[in-house]
């Protein structure tokens, strides 16, 4: 009979005769699975996700027109040359910051690497060495964890409206997360290159520079490169807080409701960020 | 005991010694047999010497132990009549550059160039600022070219190393040895990727730049017969002890049965390579998106 014979097929797929057969994750799955469940319907709630909120003719309507005014994007001769300005000024913000992110973040990460500790090379790590690195990781964490804008409403206060703040405000933030993620690039590498340099007398900085750098280049490339793309993101959103650039214009620009002016501005982003992509994908073909 | 001092690097003469010295395989479990146990040694300075002995017998333990990259857990080493962990961690490190310890893999990493991968053999006896420029431009390409010519390997000078095949990565490896002023050479299998041919090439170049030089060379070998042709003292290795210590001319089949019993095949042919390199912690997971 077919339907005894699916039962027992049923039966023998999920209820193995041989106990030991049994892929013993499942339990673990299951729970870790219920669990996650479990603890995001509160943030849900806490949160007031309601998407449908969105569909709602009384909200829909303002935010269609808004839209709706991006169509087309102003493109006469004036605002095209402030735009280009200001994009300059937005690249030249993004860019500094990190180069001035990069002072900090490369040292402080060479600091925190503990691949690059020679007391470990045999066993532990000697007792001063260790709480230095843990000293370095903390002030990394106290860097990236003030928001850029935070940053930047500080040294608005200090050095006055303009791009000067938000230079500072990405340097500071950026190093931050720059040193930490280095340090985790370069610890989650192939270390057996490195360790042998040291092995055999090399300084630690050496066997950086001969076998840590080579080993993680280009990761390290792919990474420092997207940060800039990032930058130049955050960039926009400090010219909200008056440090100047895109932002700033994108500040004006929505304030007066001038939908065409917002789209030419996120289309110029769209061609950053495609550039960026670009010179990361050009300069990772390069180093592999 | 003559130590001379250029910089802060001990040139040593490099007199091994080691009494009763006993340590682990980093990656044993705790509670397990010692890899190497209670192996006294004694090497003198310029002498060449084979270790041999079944896969498993400790070799590579043993080796890492001599070059300072294992702390003993217990008996002593002495290089040159002092023990490496009593000293400072900067004299440790200086001892450490007075010998070079190459790998069975070689530790080369895969975007680097030929060229700077066997000129970092040489780091250690380098200022930072002269590795640096050497990056920039290669300071001393004819010796690089020099080392590498000693292992029919000198037309990849210029390539990298991802470029490379198993064998050509080590004759790599072995070329670094060369351009190191150590005076400790200590090489693990450094014939387990080679043919027979290019094994007698490599091996020959080893034990002539070892000699020509005056440093002592210990070299673990699976290959019997090599150990025999090249080397005049072998030590035989059995369960993380010493079953024979003896010049080459007295091994004696009988000695090598016993030495490689149940394990005959080893004897015949070298066997697989073992991936018992110097494991560390394990790699936490890579996150390519951030």
């Amino acid at each position: 009979m077919p339907s005894t014979t699916s039962k027992t097929a049923f039966t023998t797929a999920w209820t193995p005769a041989h106990p030991a057969l049994r892929d013993p994750a499942l339990r673990l799955r299951v729970f870790w699975a219920l669990s996650g469940l479990a603890l995001l319907w509160p943030m849900g709630v806490l949160s007031e996700f309601k998407p449908w909120v969105l569909l709602e003719p009384g909200a829909l309507k303002p935010a269609l027109n808004f839209v709706g005014a991006f169509f087309p994007p102003r493109s006469d001769a004036e605002f095209l040359t402030l735009l280009l300005r200001e994009t300059w000024r937005t690249v030249a913000m993004a860019t500094a910051g990190l180069a001035l992110a990069l002072l900090l973040a490369v040292p402080l990460s060479l600091m925190s690497v503990r691949v690059l500790s020679l007391s470990s090379l045999t066993g532990r790590m000697a007792m001063g060495p260790s709480v230095l690195r843990q000293g370095v990781r903390w002030l990394l964490l106290v860097l990236r964890s003030v928001p850029e804008l935070v940053w930047a409403l500080v040294f608005v206060r200090v050095v006055g409206l303009g791009p000067t703040s938000g230079v500072l405000a990405i340097a500071l933030t950026y190093s931050g997360m720059l040193g930490k993620v280095y340090a985790d690039i370069l610890e989650s590498g192939e270390a057996h290159a490195t360790s042998s340099l040291m092995r055999n007398g090399s300084g630690r900085l050496q066997a950086f520079f001969y076998g840590l750098l080579p080993q993680n280049a280009a990761e390290l490339t792919s990474y420092t490169v997207y940060r800039w793309e990032c930058a130049i993101r955050s960039s926009a959103v400090l010219g909200f807080v008056g440090a100047g650039g895109l932002g700033q214009l994108m500040d004006s620009s929505m304030k007066m409701f001038n939908g065409a002016e917002v789209a030419s501005i996120l289309l110029v982003f769209m061609a950053l960020v495609w550039l960026a992509d670009r010179m990361s994908a050009a300069l990772r073909k390069n180093l592999s | 005991m003559r130590i001379f001092y250029e910089g802060y690097n001990p040139v040593l003469l490099m007199m091994v010694v080691l009494n009763a010295m006993t340590g682990n395989h980093p990656s044993a479990k705790p509670g397990a047999a010692p890899a190497v146990r209670a192996v006294s040694l004694s090497v003198a300075v310029g002498e060449q010497l084979a270790i041999i002995g079944p896969s498993g017998a400790g070799k590579t333990t043993l080796l890492h132990l001599i070059g300072c990259a294992l702390k003993p857990t217990g008996g002593t080493l002495e290089l040159d009549g002092q023990d490496p962990w009593q000293q400072t961690r900067r004299a440790l490190q200086g001892m450490r550059g007075a010998l070079f310890l190459a790998p069975q893999v070689p530790p080369l990493p895969p975007r680097q160039r030929v060229v700077t991968a066997v000129l970092a053999g040489r780091l250690p006896h380098e200022s930072l600022w002269t590795s640096l420029r050497s990056l920039f431009y290669p300071q001393d390409i004819a010796r690089a070219h020099r080392a590498l010519a000693g292992f029919d390997v000198d037309e990849k000078l210029f390539d990298r190393v991802d470029r490379l095949s198993g064998g050509e990565r080590q004759r790599v490896g072995l070329a670094r040895a060369l351009v190191s002023q150590a005076s400790l050479l200590l090489v693990d299998e450094p014939l387990s990727a080679l043919d027979p041919t290019r094994s007698q090439h490599a091996i020959n170049t080893l034990t002539r730049a070892a000699r020509e030089r005056g440093a002592t060379l210990i070299a673990t070998l699976h290959h019997v017969d090599m150990a025999l042709a090249y080397f005049p003292r072998i030590v035989g290795l059995r369960d993380g002890e010493v079953a024979f210590d003896l010049p080459a001319a007295q091994v004696t089949p009988a000695h090598l049965r016993a030495l490689y019993a149940q394990r005959l095949h080893e004897l015949t042919g070298p066997a697989g390579i073992e991936t018992d390199t110097l494991p560390g912690a394990p790699a936490p997971a890579v996150m390519h998106c951030r």
